[in-house]
């Protein structure tokens, strides 16, 4: 017996929950989505365990990126929270969140971002905050605006935030985006709709909670993530 | 049961979230191990440079242990080596890491893996990260390793296979990715 077979592997991702790599709609797959498809890979102890970078790696926490720079940044003030569990519900305690947003007019603090709206010298639009022992974590922001993004005739992404995880293992890294409900773009948008599955789009929209909302300071929104469970089967065969 | 998250691309405009200084380089001076760099371009189906990827790498220490809870092998944890970098590609597509070759980890069963290294790719354009792994040229392991043998055809297992590069200060291995069409990656669904 080697030392692997009690090991836990995660379990398959449900067809439809993860866009196809070829999704034409959005253009830059197609030259950059493989061509063959992907060849199983039985997970080993390579893919069970994964990085937990601390703040070395990643940076600090950052958990406010509505002051920055001495000053407080423009447009609608936001908090987004929510809780990181696995598929059986169980919280994803000290899981690292990257977050990154466009500014409330759409433009990103980017060299590459060349869209005719003001930067605002007091966002920067991204920070890190880690989850606690229940999966929570919170941060406080700016409603990011839609941008134009030319992949077609009067293109614009729907608002949306970037978020990145390191859930415990390879197999469990995401990054992804959350939205806001109503949005008018959502259903014109081929990154959203790249989502074959419709209860699995319906999952990055963020709902607005009043409770979570601060009386004279800013709307509150929920989002919750769900990264891949355990089976809790021995690796072996 | 609550249904898991969907995948989204990671867009053109992560650089000042996710790349920090020093994320390129794993090692610190007290790390065990024989010093390596990783280098290589990443390309698309037409061949031109990816300019805007985030290339992810996690690796086994030295002696074969990952510094997870997971991993409860009887080897030693190397306080100075935890096995994540993370790269940005240059305007070229370029990218670089400075690591040290990590050990053999078991696989399924009773098998060994050859020494190899985790590679997760991020950029615009990919609505889910890719998976692929790179191993060493020369390795004997390499030869009977599970995973390698999972891909029949020669050519596509040398697209997992980096290369030394001649002339270089450190013992240098390349290692190109190739997105689509001649010279295709293997990428693994995991
Ligand atoms: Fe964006």
């Amino acid at each position: 017996m080697s030392e692997t077979d009690n090991s836990e592997i995660y379990s398959d991702v449900p067809a439809g929950t993860h866009p196809a790599y070829a999704s034409p709609a959005y253009k830059s797959t197609i030259l950059r989505a493989p061509s063959r498809p992907l060849i199983r890979l039985p997970q080993t102890l390579t893919e069970v365990t994964g990085p937990r970078p601390g703040a070395e790696t990643v940076g600090p926490t950052l958990a406010d990126f509505t002051k920055c720079h001495g000053g407080e940044a423009v447009g609608e003030r936001i908090i987004v929270t929510g809780r990181v569990l696995d598929e059986d519900g169980r919280a994803v305690p000290n899981a690292v969140l990257e977050i990154w947003q466009a500014n409330a007019a759409g433009r990103y603090n980017h060299p590459v971002d060349r869209h005719d709206a003001p930067l605002d010298p007091h966002f920067d639009g991204s920070g890190r905050v880690t989850t606690a022992e229940d999966g929570a974590y919170r941060f406080q922001s700016i409603k990011p605006g839609a941008y134009p993004w030319k992949n077609h005739h009067n293109a614009w992404r729907p608002n949306h935030i970037h978020f990145s995880l390191f859930g415990p293992g390879v197999a469990t890294r995401l990054i992804t985006q959350m939205y806001f409900p109503g949005d008018p773009l959502l259903p014109l948008d081929p990154i959203y709709n790249s989502i074959p599955d419709a209860a699995a789009r319906a999952r990055l929209v963020s709902t607005f909670d009043i409770d979570v909302t601060q009386p004279e300071y800013a709307l509150g929104y929920r989002f919750d993530i769900v990264l891949r469970g355990r089976h809790a089967t021995p690796m072996e065969q | 049961m609550p249904g898991l998250t969907s995948s989204q691309t990671v867009g053109p405009f992560f650089h000042e979230a996710l790349l920090r200084d020093g994320q390129t380089t794993l090692v610190k001076p007290a790390t065990q191990g024989v010093r390596i760099a990783i280098e290589g371009i990443v390309t698309d189906g037409a061949g031109a440079p990816v300019t805007d990827a985030m290339l992810e790498i996690w690796q086994a220490n030295g002696a074969g242990r990952y510094d997870h809870p997971a991993d409860t092998q009887d080897k030693p944890i190397d306080p100075a080596f935890h096995g994540f970098g993370r790269a940005g590609t240059d305007k070229t597509g370029h990218y670089r890491f400075e690591t040290i070759r990590p050990g053999a980890v078991p696989g399924r069963g009773n098998s060994l893996q050859a020494p190899h290294i985790a590679v997760t790719l991020f950029t615009r354009g990919l609505l889910l990260h890719l998976t692929t792994r790179l191993y060493f040229a020369g390795e004997p392991l390499n030869d009977t390793d599970p995973v390698l043998a999972l891909v029949p055809d020669e050519a596509a297992r040398r697209t997992l296979i980096a290369t030394p590069v001649a002339g270089t200060a450190i013992p240098t291995y390349r290692f190109d990715i190739r997105l689509q069409g001649d010279g295709e990656t293997v990428f693994f669904e995991i």
